[in-house]
């Protein structure tokens, strides 16, 4: 252990008999912003949970490993200490309080913050400046933004708790690729004042563009690891991630089409 | 006229107090999701501690203990019973304070047997006359306290910390969790508000021109579940208007009673009920209840 950042070590993870993650280390450097990549049910957002501790909600467990943040334990702590240790999630699909206004949702994202009353105030103002449109929309329900704006929202919620590490749950789902830059711009910008970020994500191409180091997690186990700029070059990431298919792919996938016999409407 | 307008104010008095008790309903379901059934006798509990203690420390310390005593009570339940069953499913802990109820209520309606306990309130049969309208002391100071009781309690649930993670883990108690909130805290909190009002209910309910406290007070505490629903169940404002909704309809149909004969008599006990089926059908979510409000 040791070490600045968030460190995750042969962690694994069961939901009842089904094993979700398999031994699964990754570090998170003070500082740097980390992604994970892979598919759907490949155990992405179970890591995240397992960080969080929020495991319970979905009737999974911790069966092994450690979660650590600065060499200090967090896998042992309630979900609202792991918080105070400055773990914050934007959780996949945003998840908005839809019927609070905008700024009660971010006043509940300062609940598990440690600082005091200066602290708020200064972490609202750095988010009212990340995303304007927030305070402009102050007193409306959050459910009537926009999906943009409900991003914007989940990720000012999150970083109301002022956390040195910020957990991303697919932040680009649903989005259009405008939108989607931006908020890849903005976790960007807030990488740059100080804050570490770990991002899982299925749009490769952009979250190898934001990263400086990605994991590949596939059926629970980490199957490749590496700097992002050498895994988007890879022959098989970008194979299967950023949807370059190169000559031999082709070829693979056409010979494997002509040893099928080609299925035609049932007439009888 | 003037007999109408009686009936409306005592009817709006009661109502506020079904409001107090139907708000303690929606502060839970909102909190845990669990339709609380052990509210009645949260409310016994509160007025039982007053009535046996009235006598030796005065009325309104009595008051208080009650009000902390069924305080306590809910918080008990919620720390000994309720906490063992979390992430079980929700009609399962509904039927758990089914059992919760038939437990306390058992104990304390042995514990009262048949005595109609007095609770030693200051206003006793007073009577205010207005011109033609005469009203008992007791229901204005119902009307005024349960007022300002649910004042104070919207502005907490509105403005304050506890009201903003009250209203998060209601929405998504995983993202609450996430926010940091201690949802541990939030349902103790909950059954605690919900029992402090019920004792507050309580005194109301027994009162003049009611005769004191007993058995039955638990079953007049059941009005406020018709309330509760008719307003929808995770709805404040809809506990507020359910509560008057259901004094009123009930005073003014015990009042006219009399030319309503030929429906037979006990339609002021039955009326709630029938203003939640008819409310029911035309809004199944309830009169304020949350229908989804999502954007896709």
């Amino acid at each position: 252990m040791g070490g600045s950042g968030l460190a995750v070590r042969d962690l694994s993870v069961g939901y009842g008999p089904v094993r979700a993650l398999r031994r699964v280390s990754l570090e998170v450097p003070e500082g740097a912003v980390v992604t994970v990549l892979g598919g759907n049910g490949a155990g992405k957002s179970t890591l995240l949970r397992a960080v969080c501790r929020t495991l319970s909600f979905h009737g999974g467990a911790v069966t092994g490993g450690t979660v650590s943040l600065d060499g200090r334990r967090v896998d042992t702590l309630a979900p609202d200490r792991v918080v105070a240790a400055g773990i914050s999630q934007i959780p996949e699909g945003r998840r908005v309080f839809s019927r609070m206004t905008v700024a009660d949702n971010l006043r509940a994202g300062a609940l598990g913050a440690t600082g005091g009353r200066a602290d708020r105030a200064a972490a609202l103002r750095r988010v009212h400046e990340l995303f304007p449109v927030l305070a402009d929309r102050a007193q409306q329900r959050a459910g009537l933004l926009s999906g943009g704006e409900q991003q914007m929202l989940a990720v000012g919620r999150a970083l109301m708790a002022a956390p040195r590490m910020l957990l991303l749950d697919e932040p680009s789902l649903g989005l259009a690729p405008l939108m989607a830059q931006r908020i890849a711009e903005t976790v960007r910008e807030i990488n740059a004042q100080g804050t570490s970020i770990l991002l899982v994500e299925q749009n490769a191409a952009l979250a190898l563009r934001l990263a400086s180091r990605a994991y590949v997690l596939e059926v629970g186990e980490v199957t490749l690891s590496g700097p992002a700029d050498e895994l988007a070059a890879s022959d098989e990431v970008r194979r299967r991630y950023l949807g370059v298919v190169d000559e031999d792919a082709a070829a693979d996938a056409e010979r494997a089409g002509a040893a099928h016999p080609v299925l035609t409407r049932w007439k009888g | 006229m003037s007999t109408f307008a009686e009936l409306l104010l005592n009817g709006i008095s009661m109502g506020s107090v079904y409001a107090l008790i139907a708000l303690g309903f929606v502060v839970i379901f909102r909190a845990t999701e669990v339709v609380n059934f052990a509210h009645a006798s949260l409310l016994l509990a509160g007025g039982y501690v007053t009535a046996t203690l009235h006598e030796d420390i005065g009325f309104w310390p009595a008051l208080l203990v009650g009000i902390a005593g069924a305080a306590v009570v809910g918080a008990a339940v919620d720390l000994l019973v309720m906490r063992r069953y979390r992430g079980s499913d929700h009609s399962v802990l509904a039927i758990v304070t089914i059992g919760v109820d038939i437990l306390l209520t058992t104990e304390l309606t042995r514990r009262i047997g048949t005595d109609v306990l007095a609770l030693g309130d200051p206003w006793g049969d007073a009577v205010l006359t207005l011109g033609p309208i005469s009203l008992a002391h007791t229901r204005i100071a119902a009307f005024v306290a349960a007022g300002l009781l649910i004042t104070v309690f919207l502005l907490a649930f509105r403005y304050t910390s506890w009201g903003v993670a009250m209203r998060a883990a209601a929405e998504s108690a995983e993202t609450a969790a996430l926010m940091g909130v201690r949802l541990g805290r939030v349902s103790l909190g909950a059954w605690a508000v919900a029992g402090g009002l019920a004792a507050v209910a309580a005194l109301f309910l027994t009162v003049f021109p009611t005769p004191g406290l007993e058995r039955a007070t638990s079953l007049a505490a059941l009005k406020a579940f018709p309330a509760a629903i008719l307003g929808g169940l995770d709805s404040t404002t809809g506990a507020l208007v359910g509560g008057l909704l259901v004094g009123v309809t009930e005073s003014l149909a015990t009042g006219y009673q009399s030319e309503l004969t030929f429906l037979g008599r006990g339609l002021g006990d039955l009326a709630p009920y029938l203003v939640m089926t008819v409310i029911l059908l035309i809004r199944p979510a309830g009169l304020f209840g949350t229908k989804e409000l999502a954007r896709v």
